[in-house]
């Protein structure tokens, strides 16, 4: 059994039928070939799957594809400018070396940027426990709660 | 090393890495697609110990999708996995080494034992595939307790192994060390349990195998910090493949902490696998698998004792450890407990008689390897746990009793078989007692007692053996491979630079050292140099990435290949400028007839390599390509002193960590910027361990009760502080980048640290010692023991 989905995903009309059962982590990955957005866990802990589902930061693991039907998604692959200059967020993370193994990092942008958004004006104790929902096992968070607090500056601005 | 002392070192140089990583372009194993892949499924058994009486996949062979079923019985001809360090116990006898079969044979021996191979055209078709098959176990009790497996009685896990002993070994003079305690002013005593913990690397482990029927050969995309020794023990051990035919490739890998060294029986049976179904096989642990399966680490029982004349000078130490193996030998599980964990129980002290003996058995839960530090940080826990104590007993302070017994002369042969060529351990922990502000303690303290809570100050100041290893040493130690490092310098015609090295990156960021030091050296841009890892078919050969060891043996047989492309580039250049090669200085990026002002830039001489027009074709070759191995003389040791207060509730047990100090000496340090990111890492694991995490295996059942993340405490943001870090350095003597290694300090020091400064906080109510993690739950049942 299958059914149809309709959705945008980085401000394209994508359309497909799904296994009804398929999560969206699993849609971004396994259909549309978007292997940015990655799978840590199945207890929707580790937020390496982080997008954006209509502006809301959402652990993508965590939501069927067909919940997604007619909703704008944005992944780390959108998140950049369309000529390739990265979101302030990505520059902060570089410049602060807020990332190691790079694969908790796309999730964790996903979660900084919608932090930010909520959050314009965080300090480090609401950083920190609003990065709660995703998981580093390299960096030990300090690099990346200073590239939170580079990247809400930046945005700001 | 002269010319390599200006350029990049030193500096703080953002990731060539980055880029990919950020914006989602990163390749991890799961992302890597074959046309025409298949998906494969592991049958696991849901029991800690039972014998297989029977297995029927008929059912699951005729499920939807279903391309293949395979059990053990499948696997003719396919040998068990193999452990690479022999361990000879005390008697002499080998280790007991039982059969690990890729898939389970008679028995499974731990929940998650891999049962049957499903192989289907989707993912979940696989999965409920396996559903449909039918194992007939014959449930046996169980244990998982590392000293219950060893008591008469204990259910019997192999045959091989009677009372599940894999080995007794000792290290140390036991007479000089007994001799000591019957003279001491005063012995003081702990008992230890180092907690077993999950790596939990972000990324679970995958695989995906291909066979080409064309030339019978395999590819293999999987999950691994060293995959030259993966295909070694694949092909050579397990599978009996060439070589040749097989490659294997670790493409972007999302952290390791050493449980991706291993081979493990997934990837070996999807090799296997993919010649039979002629498809490639795709496989992504889950979560629940990777808590399951993935190599554990620690998980070690110890008494340890220490004896000191009546000033606190340390005379002897005496440890007995029980180190839990798990179902079956992973791949280095023998040498953690023992080579590289007795070896370093000497810490930073003068203690001259030591003596360490270890018991090794097996348990119904999964094997247990090599995890960030890797026997060391378990060292360093036994032996900062004892000194601490020690000073609370004699009543020395922390900084004193430690001072009273460092090491100040090098090199210092230890009485437990290391060398340590240098070290500099006032100045860490003077610097560490700076940056914690020691001296502002006392009225933290009393603030804090006047809101009701405790404070407490830890100490730890650890040494690790790393830069692993001098070959002919741990071969004489039973390890069954070398461990140099190769590297290789290709140089192109128009002068830009791809490095290919054997170590590997999964977060370390090679790619960006390694380009700082070949650029400094050579005279160009970082971003002239890329580095190729992790691809046995792209790299000639290498050992892999664990033991801090990437800089200091892989980071220098890149440095004995950069020198053989500056010798050759002299030749080149001394024939162009028609000058003696011994006259020709190689600075900047320019050769140079010294003295004057003729010269040659780097570029010049690179294309003249490869357009040999004006040439000595009699004498040299063309080209400018180098490779080099590199074997250390020594492992190397760096070491510091880390410094943890905590705050606590006793009303609730709470604990917090007010401030984590740390000054490590790594030697020299090639980029700033990513050594104090490992340490930051590395500390909130050790933190983790102290603190948080503990695996834990129903002792009845066998099953693993922490065996997902919301019920295992992995640190998340808000469990740990911003960190204060610093650095001294004393350069490693025996390898030309004077680099020690930096990636498992953390891990090594954090633990005794923050056990210390708890056990200091909680003086006060009478509390001496218990056991981590540093739960609230344990700190407020420790309070209420201790005042009852």
């Amino acid at each position: 059994m299958s059914f149809p989905l309709s959705l945008n995903v980085n401000g394209k009309a994508v359309s497909a039928s799904v296994d009804p059962r398929m999560v969206l982590a699993e849609f971004l990955r396994t259909t549309l070939g978007l292997t940015g957005t990655h799978i840590g866990c199945d207890t929707a802990q580790c937020g390496a799957c982080t997008v954006h589902l209509d502006g809301r930061a959402v652990k993508s693991c965590n939501v069927l594809a067909v919940q997604a039907q007619g909703a704008n998604v944005l992944t780390i692959e959108g998140l950049a400018a369309a000529d390739g200059t990265m979101h302030p967020m990505q520059t902060a993370f570089r410049d602060c070396h807020g990332l190691q193994c790079g694969f908790c990092t796309t999730g964790m942008v996903m979660s900084a940027v919608d932090l930010v958004a909520r959050h314009p004006g965080a300090d480090e104790k609401t950083i920190r426990e609003q990065l709660e929902g995703n998981l580093c096992r390299c960096t030990g968070y300090h690099n990346i709660v200073k590239a939170v607090q580079q990247g809400a500056a930046a945005m700001g601005k | 090393m002269g010319d390599i002392e200006s350029g990049f070192i030193g500096k703080s140089v953002k990731r060539k890495e980055d880029a990919r990583f950020l914006t989602g372009s990163g390749q991890y194993t799961d992302d890597v697609t074959m046309p025409n892949q298949t998906y494969a499924h592991f049958l696991r058994s849901p029991h800690a110990h039972a014998k297989i009486r029977g297995i029927d996949t008929t059912k699951a062979k005729a499920a939807p999708g279903v391309l293949a079923v395979f059990t053990g019985a499948d696997l003719e001809g396919v040998n068990g996995l193999p452990c690479g360090w022999l361990i000879t116990s005390v008697d002499g006898t080998p280790m007991k080494e039982p059969p690990h079969h890729v898939l389970a044979k008679g028995k499974v021996r731990y929940v998650g034992d891999q049962v049957a191979l499903v192989i289907a055209e989707t993912s979940n078709q696989a999965k409920d595939a396996a559903e449909l098959i039918d194992v007939d176990y014959e449930v046996l009790p169980a244990v998982v307790n590392c000293v219950d497996a060893l008591k008469p009685g204990a259910p019997q896990i192999h045959d091989e192994a009677p009372g599940n002993k894999c080995y007794t070994w000792a290290i140390g003079d036991k007479a000089a060390v007994d001799a000591a305690f019957a003279n001491a002013a005063h012995v003081t005593t702990l008992d230890i349990v180092n907690n077993r913990l999950v790596p939990n690397a972000i990324e679970p482990r995958a695989a995906l195998a291909s066979y080409a029927r064309a030339d019978e050969s395999y590819t293999l995309y999987v999950t691994s910090q060293n995959p030259h020794v993966e295909r070694l023990l694949m092909t050579a051990f397990v599978l009996g493949l060439p070589e040749h035919k097989v490659r294997v490739i670790a493409p972007d890998v999302g952290g390791g902490f050493g449980s991706k060294i291993y081979l493990y029986a997934e990837e070996t049976a999807m090799v296997w696998a993919s010649k039979r179904v002629n498809r490639p096989i795709k496989w992504a642990a889950d979560r629940s698998e990777a808590f399951l399966t993935d190599a554990h680490g620690r998980d070690h029982v110890s008494k340890a004792e220490l004896a000191m004349d009546k000033d606190g000078k340390f005379l002897a130490l005496r440890v007995h450890t029980t180190a839990n193996m798990g179902a079956y030998l992973s791949t280095f599980a023998s040498c953690i407990p023992t080579i590289l964990y007795a070896t370093l129980l000497a810490g930073q002290y003068t203690t001259p008689a030591i003596y360490c003996e270890v018991t090794a058995s097996f348990t119904n839960t999964a094997p247990v390897d090599a995890y960030r530090g890797a026997g060391r940080p378990e060292a360093t826990y036994v032996v900062e746990r004892i000194v601490h104590q020690a000073g609370v007993e004699m009543g020395i302070a922390q900084d004193e009793i430690r001072r009273r017994n460092f090491i100040r002369t090098f090199p210092y042969q230890t009485p437990v078989a290391l060398q340590y060529d240098i070290g500099g351990y006032d100045a860490c922990l003077d610097e560490a007692m700076r940056i914690a502000d020691v001296a502002g303690f006392a009225a933290r303290k009393a603030e804090a007692a006047r809101r009701g809570k405790l404070r407490g100050l830890g100490y730890a100041s650890y040494i690790e053996a790393c830069g692993i290893a001098p070959s002919n040493i741990a071969g004489a130690l039973g390890a069954r491979a070398g461990l140099f490092e190769a590297g290789e310098v290709r140089v192109h015609p128009t002068g830009s630079v791809t490095v290919f090295t054997g170590s590997h990156s999964h977060g370390q960021g090679h790619e960006t050292t390694f380009a700082q030091v070949v650029a400094t050296r050579l005279g160009m841009s970082v971003d002239n140099v890329d580095v190729v890892h992790g691809d046995t078919g792209r790299v000639l050969f290498g050992m892999g990435t664990y033991g801090s060891r990437s800089l200091s043996v892989g980071g220098t047989a890149i440095v004995k290949a950069l020198d053989k492309i500056v010798a050759k580039g002299k030749k080149i250049a001394a024939h162009l400028l028609e000058a003696a090669e011994t006259d020709i200085e190689f600075k900047d990026g320019k050769f140079s007839v010294a003295g004057t002002d003729r010269s040659k830039t780097f570029g010049e001489i690179a294309l003249t390599a490869y357009v040999p027009h004006n040439y000595p074709l009699d004498k040299l070759e063309p080209g400018l390509n180098e490779m080099a191995f590199y074997d250390p003389t020594n492992f190397t040791f760096p070491a510091g002193t880390h410094i943890c207060e905590v705050e606590i509730d006793p009303d609730t047990g709470v604990v917090q960590v007010a401030s984590f100090s740390a000054c490590d000496d790594f030697g020299n340090i090639i980029n700033p910027m990513i050594v104090e990111g490992q340490v930051h890492g590395g500390l909130v694991q050790g933190i983790g361990q102290a603190m948080l995490e503990n695996c834990v295996y129903d002792a009845a059942s066998g099953q693993l009760l922490t065996g997902s993340l919301m019920d295992y405490a992995l640190p998340r943001a808000d469990d740990v502080p911003s960190f204060k870090v610093a650095t001294k350095v004393t350069p490693c003597t025996h390898n030309p980048l004077g680099a020690k290694g930096c990636g498992e300090a953390g891990a090594i020091g954090a633990p005794a640290a923050l056990m210390n400064a708890v056990m200091d906080a909680l003086a006060s109510k009478g509390v001496k010692h218990f056991d981590m993690p540093a739960s609230p739950h344990r700190i407020w049942q420790a309070i209420q023991s201790a005042s009852a």
